[in-house]
């Protein structure tokens, strides 16, 4: 598995998940700057968490212009597995690699908390090592992860099992009560109609080493390198 | 062709079916100063500049072109534009 993230001037996520694709996946991987645009011989791109470009005019918004976005959206286009954490579910969000919007959360707070996630789907690349239904445990840190999407997007994504995570209670319950961020049907996560296109919000290099205080991230890793 | 510059004011704001959390809140800070008469709070943004255009309909397209571009998002915002009368400096 060859692996690159991009990384963005904002971007601060980059240095961890880089860590967690090398030292716990075990992927051969680079850091690549967001000008560059030779990333074909990648078989995994990751866009990092953090505020690319200062995630001024709308979070991902200047980002999904950067030359290596190019690159991106053709290597998403040839099947290349690729995943955006956070601010990078915003970005891809933004270039249109994934259906929906970004609205700020409902509470108007910054949320940094752990959160409990549902996996809804395990016939991904990214989640094939969990277990349908499994309860994952992951850090979240964003303002703006208010998932939206038109009825209609909603409908057929639930319809196609294209909805991986949703925020659960411990117990895999999804209700609002366990909702952070007023996200559309309690989303986290949701991958794109070709099935190697994935957003999520929760950052699974925050909790891939029990250091960290979880090991739930690793199934994402896990997952990939199957 | 001669080209002037126009000022462009660019409205974004927050479609009428998806929520705006920050116009909710300014709502009720409103409300809790007393201006208990205030309803449908919706908070945008305004993005101003100067256009170099043949015209200030050649104006109003470019900056049409750049909010559906850029400057909003299709999906949950939408944007007015307005094109200042006359031309001004550019800086």
């Amino acid at each position: 598995m060859k692996a690159c993230v991009v990384v963005f001037p904002g971007s601060n996520c980059d240095a961890d998940t880089y860590h967690a694709l090398k030292e716990v996946a075990g992927f051969d991987t680079d850091l690549r700057w967001h000008g560059d645009t030779d990333l074909e011989k990648y078989d995994l791109i990751v866009i990092p968490g953090g505020f690319a470009y200062g995630d001024h005019l709308r979070a991902g918004a200047i980002a999904h212009f950067a030359p290596a976005m190019r690159s991106v959206g053709e290597a998403a286009k040839r099947g290349v597995r690729i995943l955006g954490i956070c601010n990078g579910f915003q970005v891809l969000l933004e270039a249109g690699l994934l259906p929906g919007a970004m609205l700020r959360n409902d509470s108007l707070q910054f949320r940094h908390q752990w959160v409990d996630l549902r996996v809804e789907s395990t016939e991904t690349p990214f989640t094939a090592a969990c277990g349908q239904g499994q309860v994952l445990r992951m850090p979240i840190a964003h303002g703006e992860g208010n998932y939206f999407a038109d009825p209609e997007t909603l409908r057929q994504m639930g319809h196609e099992r294209r909805i991986v995570f949703r925020y659960s209670d411990e117990e895999g319950n999804v209700d609002p009560a366990h909702n952070p961020n007023g996200s559309a049907e309690n989303i986290a996560g949701i991958i794109d109609e070709g099935g190697n296109v994935m957003g999520m919000m929760p950052h699974p290099e925050r909790c891939s080493e029990s250091i960290l205080g979880g090991t739930h991230g690793a199934l994402i890793w896990r997952s990939l390198g199957l | 062709m001669s080209v002037s510059n126009y000022r462009v004011t660019v409205i974004v704001r927050p479609l009428d079916e998806v929520v705006d959390p920050e116009g909710d809140t300014i709502e009720l800070g409103l409300h809790q100063l007393g201006f208990e008469g205030v309803a449908n709070v919706r908070s945008g943004k305004v993005i101003e500049m100067v256009v170099s255009a043949a015209d200030a309909i050649h104006a109003r397209s470019l900056a049409t072109e750049m909010s559906e571009k850029l400057l909003a998002n299709p999906l949950i915002e939408r944007f007015d534009i307005e094109v200042g009368q006359g031309s001004v400096t550019q800086q």
